[in-house]
């Protein structure tokens, strides 16, 4: 027998174990530099192997264009030509020295990011300064950009993940808000070069940007920065206010590939964003509901019925408005099975109270994680962007921490109560 | 450098202990010598169901999730051709939780008909997410089937179809736990904020007294070289038409593993390397192209797959990605080159071990490619290879009776 083994141990008892609730979690402070321009940089000094990276953050995301992609197509062409070089010149510097250089355009802001050995980043700040200042948008990468979006376009049109996200989207937000525009070919189409310039000029050449630096920093960063970034043009652009104009209809229903073997199903209403004192609240909410492998979600709808592979909830990451979502790819024929169980997790949610010990469960759970989140300069500058981007202060970040301590069922029920109501949600299944 | 120190219980278990007390964190890896390639062809997919089986009890433990979870812990596990690990990333403190966990789990699974049942139709989903419902998505089947006539390299992680996942019985799953997940065929990493001192007594402690098992002695079919090209075409409900190409290379065993990865970063990978610049940028005929190889035990396949422009014929884009082997058979590469291909290695090992979780796996890997140490030579053999080397082996690879090639036509054409 095994079971009591010659070190006598009972395995049928657990450890003991410390509560992650317990655990004393601090947001390490960074160091913040101004450059002679007023521009800021937040700086977070830390790790064992020298690497770091930059990320340029500029006012320019997609709610400043005119026209559909002229924000991110803005963004991608940094890389793809300035004055002095070609696209396969910018390339090559940065290959050379083993660094990575990505570019990325979101909603609000959009960001270049280099990723680098700490010893070669005096070589690279100059090429970057030059993207941000001597960019040309040449014709012939514009037409190479444009056809090889349309193509990756024409494959993802025929994913139905794909296809129900653009598509919620659309629904909570409007066609006409940056959160909900449809990628369309003719979009791609249209773009033209002048249009690119146009907006470079009005949103990097006279924009403003802030920098976040982390990874094992040089001695002689800030006068790196200074000498590349220090004279830039350092003026946010007047911000755009678009109004929210959801469907009428909530509960959808698309064929997008009738051989399809799986649907994808998306859940979700509309949700403030993280100013309003119960974003916090509803973070703990989430977990217990969809947020994490044990949830609720997942413990129904995967590990009881098979009906998925994962199921997730989470709040979406947007500054001004937001949704709360839930998402799944389930077979074709358990969809609306799915759907109904998530439906019957948010009325348990609204009627019965959380136990204490599920409710320790996922507080223990939640701050482990943000333990492991914070390991790394990389995942503590990206956690200060979040707050620094959102205009929040590092008391957002310890609110969140007590409220993962404190909240009570009483208080989880009453948050149910009032955003798990199914009449709220948008309701989309595409095959 | 990653400085470790290693122990050998007397089960035959492996024990690694790589302390950073700079992390408040523990990570606890164990990985198991044993992949999809020691699946037998009937009952294919097997390696990675039972993955998901890991995870529906053990002996005296009813649910493994949740009293990690309890101890604030997070875990993840997955299943390559070749090898199969299981890592748990937990505050410091409770590190005796992943102890008692993975080490009941090794004893022995609750072997549960509901789990079973639950995770066939989850992994069955999961095949559908991945291979079925995707464009594209059935294109690796057809090529390892191509490419590979006896090495069970033939048939993909996830399995050659459902049925092989449908069928699977309480049985099977008892015979390949008893079969593989024995300590004599494990690796076990504990990483972090740990001494070495606190590691040897917990191994003690909950590891000790499994019973060793008997070493897997692995005699799989070894695939013979190649005499002659080999050609697929397929028709499908996909937008472009798509070029595979593969070549049957050298294992990770082998030296000519390091030439063979920075030929794959000469290619592609960036937005100076060949193929990109010169198919996707100045030719015009694929919207992307990628190389790549799979850095498998056994010997592997390199591959390059790209999709074409609409409108672009598949010769013209096939002669194109020759033309382009052509050069690097017949040219030797510059040293400016080179130096870039060795920059990019040594930036991507130091960002992959700024991670806890990511040197502990990598030390769990080169122990079970034979010594951990061996993660510490890398650097130096890449840096070892040699612009003569690169043509040498570019030659040896990039010959047309290696190839296996599928053409994969867009029904829209």
């Amino acid at each position: 027998m095994i079971t009591v083994a010659k070190t006598g141990i009972d395995r049928t008892v657990a450890p003991k174990i410390i509560d992650a609730v317990d655990l004393n979690l601090q947001l390490k402070p960074y160091r913040k530099y101004i450059l002679k321009n007023g521009v800021e940089v937040f700086a977070i000094d830390a790790g064992a192997e020298d690497v770091m990276m930059v990320e340029w953050v500029h006012y320019a995301g997609n709610l400043y264009e005119e026209k559909n992609f002229v924000a991110s197509a803005t963004n991608f062409m940094l890389k793809n030509g300035t004055s002095t070089k070609t696209a396969f010149q910018i390339n090559e510097h940065f290959e050379y020295f083993g660094a990575y250089l990505n570019r990325t355009a979101y909603n609000e802001t959009s960001a270049i990011t280099l990723h680098t050995l700490t010893k070669h980043v005096g070589e690279l700040l100059p090429v970057v300064r030059e993207m941000l200042t001597e960019s040309i948008f040449p014709e012939e990468e514009l037409n190479t950009f444009k056809k090889i979006m349309q193509q990756r376009l024409s494959v993802n049109l025929l994913k139905c993940d794909f296809v129900a996200q653009r598509l919620i989207d659309a629904y909570l937000y409007g066609e006409q808000h940056p959160y909900g525009r449809l990628s369309r070919f003719e979009d791609y189409e249209s773009l033209t070069r002048e249009q690119l310039a146009e907006f470079y000029k009005q949103y990097y050449l006279q924009g403003k940007f802030l920098i976040f630096v982390a990874g094992k920093l040089p001695e002689n960063l800030e006068e790196l920065l200074n000498k590349n970034f220090g004279d830039l043009s350092n003026k946010r652009p007047e911000g755009k206010n678009f109004l929210v104009r959801p469907a009428p209809e909530m509960k959808q229903r698309i064929t997008n590939d009738p051989n399809g073997v799986q649907g994808a199903i998306r859940i979700a209403r509309h949700f403030p964003n993280r100013h309003h004192p119960d974003f916090l609240k509803v973070q703990v909410l989430n977990s217990l509901f969809g947020g994490f492998f044990g949830s609720r979600l997942m413990a129904n709808i995967r590990e009881d019925k098979g009906y998925t592979y994962g199921i997730h909830s989470y709040i979406q990451n947007h500054i001004q408005q937001t949704a709360w979502m839930v998402s799944t790819e389930a077979g074709r024929d358990v969809c609306e099975p799915a759907i109904k169980e998530v439906y019957h997790e948010m009325k348990t949610l609204r009627e019965e109270l959380v136990d204490e010990e599920e409710l320790l469960l996922v507080r223990n759970y939640m701050m482990g994680s943000i333990l492991g989140d914070l390991d790394g300069p990389f995942q503590v500058i990206a956690r200060w962007k979040n707050i620094i981007l959102n205009e929040l202060d590092e008391s957002y970040f310890y609110n969140s921490i007590n409220t993962i301590k404190t909240i009570t069922a009483e208080e989880l029920k009453q948050l149910a109560e009032k955003y798990l109501q199914p009449e709220q949600f948008y309701e989309l299944v595409v095959v | 450098m990653i400085q470790f120190e290693k122990f050998v219980l007397q089960n035959g278990l492996r024990v690694i202990v790589h302390q950073d007390t700079s992390t408040p964190l523990a990570v606890v890896n164990v990985m198991y010598d044993v992949g999809a390639r020691d699946e037998d062809p009937d009952k294919t997919g097997f390696a990675h169901l039972f993955e998901h089986l890991m995870f529906g009890g053990s002996l005296h433990v009813e649910s493994y999730d949740e009293p990690l979870q309890m101890a604030g812990g997070d875990n993840n596990a997955y299943t390559t051709q070749d090898l199969t690990t299981y890592h748990v990333q937990l505050p410091s403190e409770n590190i005796e939780t992943a102890f008692w966990l993975e080490s009941d789990r090794m004893l022995s699974l609750a072997f549960s008909e509901k789990s079973l049942d639950v995770q066939r139709k989850v992994v069955c989903e999961e095949f559908k997410e991945h291979y079925i419902n995707k464009p594209y998505g059935d294109a690796w089947h057809k090529i390892r089937e191509l490419a590979y006539e006896v090495h069970p390299y033939r048939w993909m992680t996830i399995g050659k179809e459902l049925s092989h996942i449908e069928n699977a019985k309480l049985e099977d799953v008892k015979d390949f736990f008893f079969r593989f997940y024995r300590p004599i065929n494990a690796v076990l990493v504990v990483a972090g904020n740990v001494t070495l001192e606190q590691v040897k007594t917990l191994a003690e402690k909950w590891f000790g007294d499994i019973p060793p098992g008997e070493k897997y002695q692995r005699n799989l079919p070894q695939e013979p070289a190649q005499k002659k090209a080999k050609k697929m075409e397929l028709k499908a409900d996909v937008p472009l038409d798509a070029l595979y190409k593969c070549w049957h290379i050298a294992s990770r065993f082998d030296n000519k593993y390091y030439i063979t990865d920075l030929i794959t970063d000469i290619l592609s990978g960036g937005g100076s390397t060949r193929l990109y610049q010169s198919l996707v940028k100045e030719k015009k005929l694929f919207s992307n192209i990628e190389c790549y190889h799979f850095g498998n035990f056994d010997n592997g396949l390199l591959s390059i797959e790209g999709k074409l422009v609409k409108g672009v014929k598949m010769t013209e884009a096939e002669r194109a990605v020759n033309d382009e082997l052509e050069k690097i058979k017949n040219e030797l590469i510059s040293e400016t080159e080179l130096t870039k291909v060795k920059n990019k290695t040594e930036s991507t090992i130091a960002f992959e071990d700024m991670a806890v979780m990511s040197r502990a796996i990598s030390l769990a890997f080169y122990e079970l490619l034979g010594d951990a140490e061996l993660m510490n030579r890398e650097l130096d053999k890449y840096n070892a290879v040699t612009a003569s080397d690169i043509l040498d082996e570019a030659r040896n690879i990039f010959r047309e009776e290696n190839s296996s090639t599928l053409y994969y036509y867009s029904n829209n054409n």
